[in-house]
C-alpha cells in the first residue's frame, strides 16, 4: 500500500511549485546573450511590402531588424548606404542609378544580387500587388544592369523616390527565394539579408531572432533578440519593472518618471518623428480665416505639454518637426488670446456669443490624446469657441478623412520618419491627398509646382514659403512633436531614434 | 426521438449561424472603419485606392462580396487575412488550442474553487466563518476579470515576481510541438518540465478568468445546497448518524449541482469572452488576442471567421450544457 502523510504531500506540493515557478526566475537572470524587448505592437505578418503592416510605422523595428532596406538610415534620420552604396539621377532627370552592394547574402547563404532589387522595386509597384504605396515605386521602370549598377528610366521625376527607399515599403526581398516558396510560404519562413534572422515566431506572444553571422554591417550586439508582444503599456511597465524584459518603450509618462531612476533601470526621452496636429476641414465657420486663426492663437502647447504630458513632447507651429528638411523656426504662431479674442470679435464672436463646432479625437490612441482636447477646448472656451467634442476609433477617422467628412477640427497624429516637406506638409495639405484636410485652390496652386521640382534647394525652400503661408492662413493647428519615452536595463546602452523604431542594433552592452 | 432531438438542434445550431454570418457581415459593412483608409498612403490616388480595394476583393457590390464569402464559408475557405497573408481557418486552428486550453483550466479552476469555497459555506452556515467567505465572494463577484489580471500582474509579477507575466511558453522551449495543444501535448509526452513552464505562464490568466465564474458557482451552489440541507432525505442521513461533511457531499450535493451546473454552462461563455482582454493583458496568443488585433485594423474576413467561432464554440458549449444537465435530471431526459 503507498500511504502519503501529510508531511509528504506538502513537500511534494512545494517541490511541484518550485518547479513552475523556479525556472522562470533563473531564466529572467540568465540572459546574458539574449535581448528581450517588451515591443508595444504585435506582428501581424513578415512581408514588409505588402498589406497594412508594412505601412505601420511601429513595425519598422522588426523588419528592420530581419530585412535591409535600399537606403539605410541613420538615428537622427540622415541617409547612408544600405543595400545600395550609392544612388542619384541623370543630369536631367530622366534616368536613375543605384550601385548595388557587394558581399552580401541571404539567410539562407545565397548570394544577394542586383536582380532582387530590380525585382523587389517592380514587385512593389504593381498595381495590383497590394503594395500602399504602389505608385512611388512605379515611377521607375525599364531597368538595366551592369555589374553591380542598376539604371532605370524616370517614368514620372519623384524628388522623394530614393528618401522612400528608407522609409515604408522600402525593403529588398529575396526573389530567387520567394519564388519558390511562394507568399504563404515566406511568411512562414522569411529571411533577409538584416541583422538578425528569424528563428521562432508565434504571433501575438514572441519572435526569436538570431544573429547573421554573416552580416555585412559587422556581428550584432546580441546572440538572441526577443520581441514580446505586450500590446498593454500596464503588463509593459510590468516586464521592465519585473526584470522580465531587458527594454521597452511607449509606457506612460508618470510610469516613465517613477521608473527611470529606479535602481538598476535607466530610462531616456527623445522627440521623434511623430506629431499631434488637429485637421481643419473647410466649410462653415471654418471657412472663416478669424475663427481658424483664434483657434490657433488660443492653444498653450507650452502648458499642455509642461502639465499633462510632464515636459515630454516639443510645441511646433508648422507641420514640421525641427528635425525635418524643411523646418523653419522663424514661423511662429505665438500664444495669444488677446488676439485670439480679437479676432473672433472681428467676425463677431466673442465668449457670450461663441462660436460653435465639433472636434473629433481619439481617446487613448496616443498619450493624453482627449485629455490635450479637453484642454484646447477649455481655452478655446475662454475666448469665444464653443467645442463640442467626439471620440471616434482610429478606423473612423480614416475612412472619414478619406471622404473629407471630418468634422470641422480633428485631433490626429502625423508620422514621417524620412523627414521630407511632401510627406508631412504635402500630404496633409494637399487636397488630392486622400488625407488632407483643408481643400482650397489657394492652397494647392503653391504646393502643386514642388512635387516635380527638380532644383532640391528651390524645392525645399518652396515648402517652407508653404508651411508659412499656411500658419498665416491658420489651415491646419499643429501641436506638438511626440517624445518616446524607452525605459531599459542600467547594464545596457540604447542610442534612441528619431524615426521611433527601437532597433535591437541601437542597443548595446554598456 | 432522440435522433430527432439531435437533428432539431444541428438545424437550430446552422441556422443561428447563419443569422450570425449575416449580421456581422452587414454590421462590418456599415459601421466606420475602412481596410483599404486604415493602409493607404497619403500620397495615393484613386485609382492607387481602388486597387488596393480590388486586391483585397472589397470593390465588389456588398451582395456579391457576401455571396462570395459565403461561398467559400460552406467549403471551409473563409479567406485570407488581411492582415496576416494567411487563410484564416489556418489562423484559427493555430490560435484556437491556445484559448481552449485556457478556457478548460480557467473552468476547472473556478469550479473547483467555487465547489470547495460554496461546500466550506455550507459547513460554516449561521457562523463567523459564513459571513467571512460571503463577504470575500462579495468581492469575487464584484471585481470583473480584467481587473483581476491587472491587480495579479501587480502582485505575482512586480511585487513578487514569481510567475511570468507574458506570452504561453518561455520562447526557449517552444519546440518540437506537434500539434498547438502545448500544455496537453507536453503532459501527454511526458514533458513534464515544459508542462510545468507552460502552467506557470497560464496561472495569472486563469485565475483572472476563473474568480469571477468562481463567485458564480460559489454563490449559486451554497444556495442550492443551503435548500438542499433542510429536506427530509438529508434529516434521515443526519439522523442515521453521517457527518456533517458526508451530508453535503454525499446527500446534498448531487441534487443541488443541477441548476448550478446549467448556469455555469452559461457563465463559460462569459468566461471564453473575457478572454479577449485578459489574453491582451498577459500577451497570450489566443482568439481573444486575434480578435482585438483585427478590430483594430479592420481585418474584415479574420472578423468575420472570428465570430463564427465564437458563434460556434457557444452553440457547442449550449448543447453540451443541455446535455449534461439531462444526464444529470432524469426528469429532463424524458421530458
Amino acid at each position: 500500500m503507498f500511504n502519503v502523510t501529510r508531511r509528504q504531500a506538502f513537500a511534494a506540493s512545494g517541490g511541484l511549485l518550485s518547479t513552475l515557478l523556479l525556472p522562470q526566475r533563473f531564466a529572467s537572470a540568465a540572459v546574458g546573450s539574449t535581448l528581450n524587448i517588451a515591443y508595444n505592437v504585435n506582428l501581424p505578418s513578415f512581408d514588409p511590402d505588402v498589406g497594412p503592416s508594412s505601412v505601420n510605422p511601429t513595425i519598422q523595428a522588426i523588419y528592420r531588424s530581419i530585412f535591409d532596406q535600399y537606403v539605410g538610415q541613420k538615428p537622427n534620420l540622415a541617409f547612408e548606404p544600405g543595400l545600395l552604396t550609392g544612388w542619384g539621377w541623370s543630369e536631367d532627370k530622366s534616368k536613375a542609378w543605384m550601385d548595388v552592394r557587394e558581399n552580401v547574402v541571404w539567410h539562407d547563404g545565397s548570394p544577394f544580387t542586383p536582380e532582387d532589387v530590380v525585382w523587389s522595386i517592380q514587385r512593389e509597384g504593381k498595381s495590383d500587388g497590394g503594395n500602399p504605396v504602389a505608385f512611388i515605386w512605379a515611377g521607375l521602370d525599364n531597368f538595366k544592369i551592369d555589374g553591380k549598377r542598376i539604371t532605370a528610366d524616370v517614368k514620372q521625376y519623384d524628388p522623394v523616390i530614393f528618401k522612400w527607399m528608407a522609409f515604408l515599403t522600402g525593403y529588398v526581398l529575396p526573389k530567387a527565394y520567394y519564388e519558390k516558396v511562394g507568399p504563404e510560404g515566406f511568411e512562414k519562413k522569411p529571411i533577409g539579408t538584416g541583422p538578425y534572422m528569424v528563428d521562432a515566431y508565434e504571433g501575438n506572444a514572441y519572435l526569436r531572432l538570431k544573429a547573421n553571422p554573416k552580416y555585412w554591417g559587422g556581428k550584432p550586439p546580441f546572440e538572441t533578440v526577443v520581441f514580446k508582444f505586450v500590446g498593454d503599456a500596464t503588463s509593459r511597465v510590468a516586464e521592465i519593472e519585473s526584470g522580465s524584459s531587458d527594454v521597452t518603450l511607449e509606457v506612460p509618462y508618470e510610469e516613465f518618471d517613477r521608473l527611470k531612476g529606479k535602481a538598476g533601470l535607466k530610462g531616456v526621452v527623445t522627440p521623434i518623428s511623430d506629431i499631434g496636429m488637429i485637421f481643419i476641414t473647410n466649410g462653415g465657420v471654418m471657412d472663416d480665416k478669424n475663427v481658424r486663426l483664434a483657434m490657433c492663437h488660443a492653444v498653450d502647447k507650452e502648458t499642455i505639454i509642461k502639465r499633462l504630458l510632464r515636459g515630454y513632447g516639443v510645441a511646433i507651429d508648422t507641420l514640421e518637426a525641427p528635425e525635418y528638411a524643411a523646418f523653419d523656426p522663424s514661423i511662429k504662431v505665438p500664444y495669444d488670446p488677446a488676439l485670439a479674442a480679437k479676432l473672433l470679435g472681428a467676425s463677431g464672436f466673442s465668449k457670450e456669443k461663441p462660436v460653435k463646432f465639433t472636434i473629433q479625437t481619439t481617446r487613448g490612441f496616443k498619450p493624453k490624446d482627449y485629455e490635450m482636447i479637453q484642454a484646447i477646448v477649455g481655452m478655446w472656451r475662454n475666448v469665444g469657441i464653443d467645442a463640442n467634442i467626439e471620440t471616434y476609433e482610429i478606423a473612423k477617422h480614416f475612412e472619414l478623412r478619406m471622404s473629407h467628412k471630418l468634422a470641422p477640427a480633428a485631433f490626429y497624429n502625423w508620422g514621417n520618419a524620412i523627414g521630407d516637406p511632401t510627406t508631412s506638409t504635402g500630404f496633409a495639405m494637399f487636397s488630392k491627398s486622400p488625407h488632407s484636410g483643408w481643400h482650397s485652390d489657394d492652397l494647392d496652386a503653391k504646393i502643386g509646382p514642388l512635387w516635380g521640382e527638380k532644383d532640391e534647394k528651390k524645392r525645399i525652400d518652396g515648402w517652407k514659403a508653404v508651411d508659412r503661408y499656411i500658419a498665416e492662413q491658420g489651415y491646419v493647428l499643429p501641436l506638438l512633436q511626440y517624445a518616446q519615452p524607452i525605459l531599459y536595463k542600467s547594464d545596457l546602452k540604447v542610442t534612441p531614434n528619431v524615426s521611433g523604431a527601437l532597433q535591437p542594433t541601437l542597443v548595446s552592452k554598456a | 426521438m432522440l435522433f430527432a432531438v439531435v437533428a432539431n438542434r444541428i438545424a437550430m445550431a446552422l441556422l443561428t449561424l447563419a443569422g450570425v454570418a449575416v449580421v456581422v457581415f452587414v454590421l462590418l459593412r456599415v459601421v466606420p472603419g475602412d481596410p483599404v483608409a486604415m493602409m493607404i498612403s497619403p500620397g495615393a490616388g484613386p485609382a492607387d485606392i481602388a486597387a488596393l480595394k480590388a486586391h483585397y476583393g472589397l470593390d465588389a457590390p456588398v451582395l456579391m462580396q457576401f455571396w462570395i464569402w459565403i461561398k467559400g464559408v460552406v467549403t471551409g475557405d473563409f479567406g485570407t487575412s488581411i492582415t496576416l497573408h494567411l487563410y484564416v481557418t489556418e489562423v484559427l486552428a493555430s490560435r484556437l488550442p491556445a484559448t481552449i486550453e485556457l478556457a478548460i483550466l480557467a473552468l476547472f479552476v473556478a469550479v473547483l474553487l467555487g465547489g470547495a469555497i460554496a461546500v466550506a459555506g455550507t459547513l460554516m452556515r449561521r457562523t463567523a466563518g459564513e459571513t467571512v467567505i460571503d463577504g470575500l465572494n462579495s468581492i469575487m463577484l464584484a471585481v470583473p476579470d480584467f481587473i483581476w489580471a491587472l491587480a495579479l500582474v501587480l502582485l505575482f509579477a512586480v511585487a513578487i515576481p514569481v510567475l511570468p507575466l507574458t506570452g504561453r511558453i518561455d520562447p526557449e522551449l517552444a519546440e518540437g510541438f506537434a500539434t498547438k495543444f502545448y500544455l496537453a501535448e507536453s503532459v501527454l509526452t511526458g514533458r513534464f518540465a515544459v508542462a510545468g513552464n507552460i502552467i506557470s505562464h497560464m496561472v495569472m490568466p486563469t485565475f483572472a478568468l476563473a474568480l469571477p465564474l468562481a463567485a458564480v458557482i460559489v454563490r449559486l451552489l451554497k444556495q442550492s445546497l443551503k435548500e438542499a440541507m433542510v429536506q427530509d432525505y438529508v434529516l434521515l442521513a443526519r439522523i442515521k448518524g453521517f457527518r456533517e461533511l458526508r451530508l453535503v457531499l454525499q446527500e446534498a450535493l448531487r441534487n443541488a449541482v443541477g441548476p448550478t451546473l446549467a448556469l455555469t454552462g452559461v457563465q463559460f461563455t462569459f468566461l471564453i469572452g473575457g478572454t479577449v482582454i485578459v489574453e491582451r493583458i498577459f500577451s497570450y496568443p489566443g482568439i481573444g488576442n486575434l480578435a482585438i488585433d483585427a478590430v483594430i485594423n479592420r481585418d474584415f474576413p479574420l472578423i468575420q471567421g472570428l465570430v463564427l467561432l465564437f458563434g460556434l464554440i457557444f452553440i457547442l458549449i449550449n448543447i453540451g450544457v443541455d446535455f449534461a444537465v439531462a444526464t444529470l435530471n432524469p426528469r429532463l431526459r424524458h421530458a
